[in-house]
């Protein structure tokens, strides 16, 4: 049987030459990105804005959206979202906070059930406080910064500190980028977006490092080499990898984009951008190029003693 | 990197096993699970967005804590100055403190030293702290008392357990499987009730007080008089369930309370036909309530539910025995409702519900249906393309990842998890992911094998250089999960779990299975030749 042979054997593309392009670019869509969150902002959902949200199921076509509507409007409830989902008589509604504290919001679904009458099937109901939506954005935010953080020291530890520094600009990179995405599209920005955010950024790294485990390898190997021509190599010798993975990380979150359910649709959108579109192209054409900026060399790694971490334990086991 | 010891390669094959079966019992049926031996009882929860039901966090307001807290005191202060014999005026709560004035100044000292009694040590009489919960100070003839802040947060920390308490007691009511009932931060409950169809009676059974008092009308005056005019001193006006409400004219001074139900339950009532709630007092509460009606008889009292009430009957003679019964034209359901809420007792302080977060069973199914259809597609689409792109070595990286799947539902029934859609989601990155350890082993022995090594050290140097790669970037994202577990919650830490485990599991087969399995390869057919 003849494999399927996605990245041909020996390549030789110049990736730290195409860095005047794709610095370029990506400072460009950096910017976009950062635009887009100062205009348009995200689409908050009701974690972290608070709220009250009900999916309803009107059976056997009895739904009507005009109907819903204006019942709902009638109750004066200030900003109401009704979106019609799915196909089978199923609404979203999006009731914003109502002013008067944690009771006033426990009174909007009483209300929405009252005025929507019987013969409606409630499949989820969420109320969300303004005090635990306040609490669950600034748990967010700490999440990532300590997440960012402690891979930081991590590589710190385990890499030198260029290395450290070049993975947390292409992670944040990858961040303002995705974020960036969430605002253009208007993603509902909630929780799971958080979690979505942070597997994005273990994933870009994960394959940064892979690039990286080589570099530090070839430094240690080949002391003569110039630079930039030892980053492409390395890049290169890893190229089949990066791609295969990739395929294979598309396929799973394809499968989650197509029948996961609505329920972890924007998490699966949100992974596909992060994870598929920038987390390769970081990790190939951002983080390893950097690293000529940040001065690493073969002198780099010269001043430590080569006895460190299992590479170098690799490096005596084999043959 | 290629050679197992018998004993090691056994050692690998039963862990692999042992931790697969472990997620066996989970897919029994629940008789036969129960039919297990004690310590395989370890099963996977299925998370309340799988299997529909309510989540709901109730907050103890510190506020409500303090109102509570300046009520007693003042009820207190009221008690120690007319047992003293004391003259006072204006008795009353006035923001964050109780004040009195003392009619004769020459009374002033004695009374403040009667009143510093009422202030309580934190943390129960054997403490050496010095802290008290309440400060007590006076200006000329006016005496205040604060609760202390430490005094309110200490209270809050006690109402908090009282309430897990209760709750429990009116949710274990509801006959629901597996009820869980939790403090979060110092503040909070937490209620996960899986499988309810209708919550909002499971919030009516929370968020009441249930506080139940028996006390007499004041009939001196007209309700409406009180209203327009001043209500005589130590009453106050009540208002009926009824729409419109009709007020009331009630004494403040409670004959009998909730606390002094042993009994309560639902009935009809013999004459009406209408459905009642039956109560029976302990002794205490029994005899109050004979010499209450005793010495009233004639006039109307009322039953008061969290400062509504619910009727006010006329006394027609002496009640003795030491039970009764409530009418207030209830629902069978209300009249069961409230039965429970009296059984279970009242709230230390009244409950707001800070989030509320509820899954029809309905839904549940669907995203069930739709985290098993995107596994098997993701699973399906993956190993495809595994085998077509490394071969056999694909075959032995799909074994390796299904075993791998198979761990992580062994570890999540070990821990007693739960499982969300989000942490499906975990499961079917994981297969994207694990299969990455094996592209970067088969990666790194076709690169070994072009730079001219033969076929068995290509294999052996793949292994050594690529596992080193696979431990260093499995740790980051492995932070990134540890992050997310610990600021998550609800849906999102399931994700993290699986997320995690999945993580770890890879490792464990990359280093093992995969390796152990290529071994075996390699020693069956001594290839000249690497496969891929």
């Amino acid at each position: 049987m003849r494999l399927l042979r996605i990245v041909p054997d020996d390549t030789k593309f110049d990736f730290i030459r195409f860095r005047r392009i794709s610095f370029p670019i990506s400072a460009l869509l950096s910017i976009v990105a950062l635009v887009a969150f100062f205009t348009l902002g995200l689409n908050f959902g009701i974690d972290f804005k608070g709220g009250t949200l009900l999916e309803v199921r009107y059976a056997n076509n009895t739904l009507n959206i005009g109907d819903v509507r204006s019942r709902l409007e009638a109750l004066d409830l200030g900003e109401v979202q009704i979106q019609e989902i799915g196909g089978e008589g199923e609404v979203l509604i999006r009731v914003a906070q109502q002013p008067g504290g944690e009771q006033a919001q426990q009174a909007v679904v009483g209300k929405v059930r009252a005025a929507l009458g019987e013969g409606v099937e409630y499949r989820r109901v969420e109320v969300v406080g303004p005090r635990v939506s306040q609490e669950l954005l600034s748990y967010g935010i700490v999440g990532l910064m300590m997440a960012v953080l402690c891979i930081l020291v991590y590589l710190w530890f385990r890499f030198e500190w260029q290395f450290a520094l070049g993975a947390s600009i292409a992670n944040f990179h990858d961040i303002v980028l995705t974020i960036g995405f969430m605002a253009i599209f208007q993603i509902d920005f909630d929780l799971t977006s958080v979690a979505a955010l942070l597997t994005i950024l273990g994933y870009s790294l994960n394959d940064t490092i892979v690039i990286y485990d080589r570099i530090r390898e070839m430094l240690r190997r080949y002391k003569k080499m110039p630079t930039d021509e030892l980053l492409n190599a390395s890049i290169n010798s890893t190229l089949s990898r990066s791609v295969i993975t990739h395929v294979t990380v598309t396929l799973a979150l394809l499968a989650l984009v197509l029948f996961g359910g609505r329920a972890i649709h924007s998490f699966s959108v949100t992974m596909m951008f992060g994870v598929v579109l920038v987390g390769t192209y970081t990790s190939i054409f951002i983080a390893s190029p950097l690293l000529i900026y940040l001065g690493v060399s073969t002198r780099t790694l010269a001043e430590k003693p080569e006895s460190k971490g299992p590479n170098a334990k690799a490096e005596r086991l084999a043959p | 990197m290629l050679y197992f010891s018998k004993w090691k390669a056994f050692a690998i094959l039963a862990v692999s096993a042992i931790i697969c079966l472990m997620a066996v019992p989970s897919l029994l049926s629940p008789t036969a699970y129960e039919s297990l031996p004690g310590f395989l009882q370890r099963k996977i929860v299925l998370g309340l967005d799988l299997q529909g039901g309510s989540y709901i966090v109730l907050q103890v307001d510190a506020e409500s804590v303090r109102k509570v807290r300046l009520e007693h005191l003042r009820d207190d202060a009221r008690r120690v100055l007319r047992d003293a014999k004391i003259g006072y005026t204006g008795l009353a709560i006035q923001g964050d403190a109780v004040q009195v004035r003392i009619r004769d100044g020459q009374d002033a000292d004695a009374a403040l030293t009667q009143l510093r009694a009422l202030a309580q040590p934190l943390g129960g009489p054997m403490s050496t702290s010095g802290q008290l919960d309440t400060d007590v100070s006076r200006d000329g003839n006016v005496i205040a008392l604060t609760p202390t802040s430490a005094g309110i947060q200490s209270r809050t920390i006690q109402a908090v357990a009282q309430s897990i308490e209760i709750i429990r007691k009116r949710i274990d009511q509801l006959g629901t499987t597996e009820p869980s009932i939790q403090r979060q931060g110092a503040d909070r409950i937490q209620v996960q009730v899986p499988g309810l169809q209708d919550p909002s009676r499971l919030k009516a059974l929370l968020g009441q007080t249930a506080q139940l008092t028996f006390r007499l009308v004041d009939t001196t005056m007209s309700p409406q008089q009180a209203l327009q005019g001043r209500a005589p001193a130590g009453t106050e006006i009540l208002y009926s369930q009824d729409n419109p409400p009709v007020p009331y004219l009630i004494e403040q001074r409670i004959l009998v309370a909730g606390e002094d139900l042993t009994d309560a339950q639902p009935s009809f009532d013999p004459n009406t036909r209408e459905p009642v709630v039956t109560f029976r007092f302990n002794t205490n509460g029994a005899r109050r309530f004979a010499e209450a009606t005793q010495a009233n008889v004639g006039r109307p009292f009322a039953i008061i539910l969290d400062n509504q009430v619910i009727s006010a009957p006329v006394i027609r003679e002496p009640i003795l025995g030491g039970s009764g019964q409530i009418s207030g034209n209830f629902t069978v359901q209300q009249a069961n409702d409230l039965a429970i809420l009296l059984r279970a007792g009242a709230l230390p302080v009244p409950l707001q519900v800070v989030e509320e977060r509820t899954v029809g069973p309905g839904l549940g199914a669907d995203s069930i249906r739709a985290g098993l259809i995107a596994s098997i597609v993701g699973a399906a689409l993956v190993a495809l393309f595994m085998i077509a792109t490394y071969g056999l070595f694909g075959v032995i990286a799909n074994i390796a990842v299904a075993i791998n799947v198979g761990m992580i539902f062994g570890v999540l029934a070990m821990l007693g998890a739960t499982l969300t859609l989000p942490g499906i989601a975990g499961v079917v990155l994981t297969v994207g992911i694990a299969v990455d350890s094996n592209v970067l082993i088969y990666e790194r022995i076709r690169e070994e094998a072009r730079a001219g090594r033969s076929a068995i050290s290509a294999i052996d140097a793949g292994f050594s250089r690529a596992l080193a790669t696979i431990l260093d970037s499995n740790i980051t994202t492995f932070i990134a999960a540890a992050v997310l577990f610990y600021v998550g919650s609800g849906p999102v830490r399931g994700f993290a779990i699986t997320f995690g485990i999945g993580i770890i599991t890879t490792v464990f087969t990359a280093f093992t299975l995969t390796r152990l399995m290529v071994a075996l390869w390699v020693r069956w057919r001594r290839p000249q030749r690497v496969p891929i």
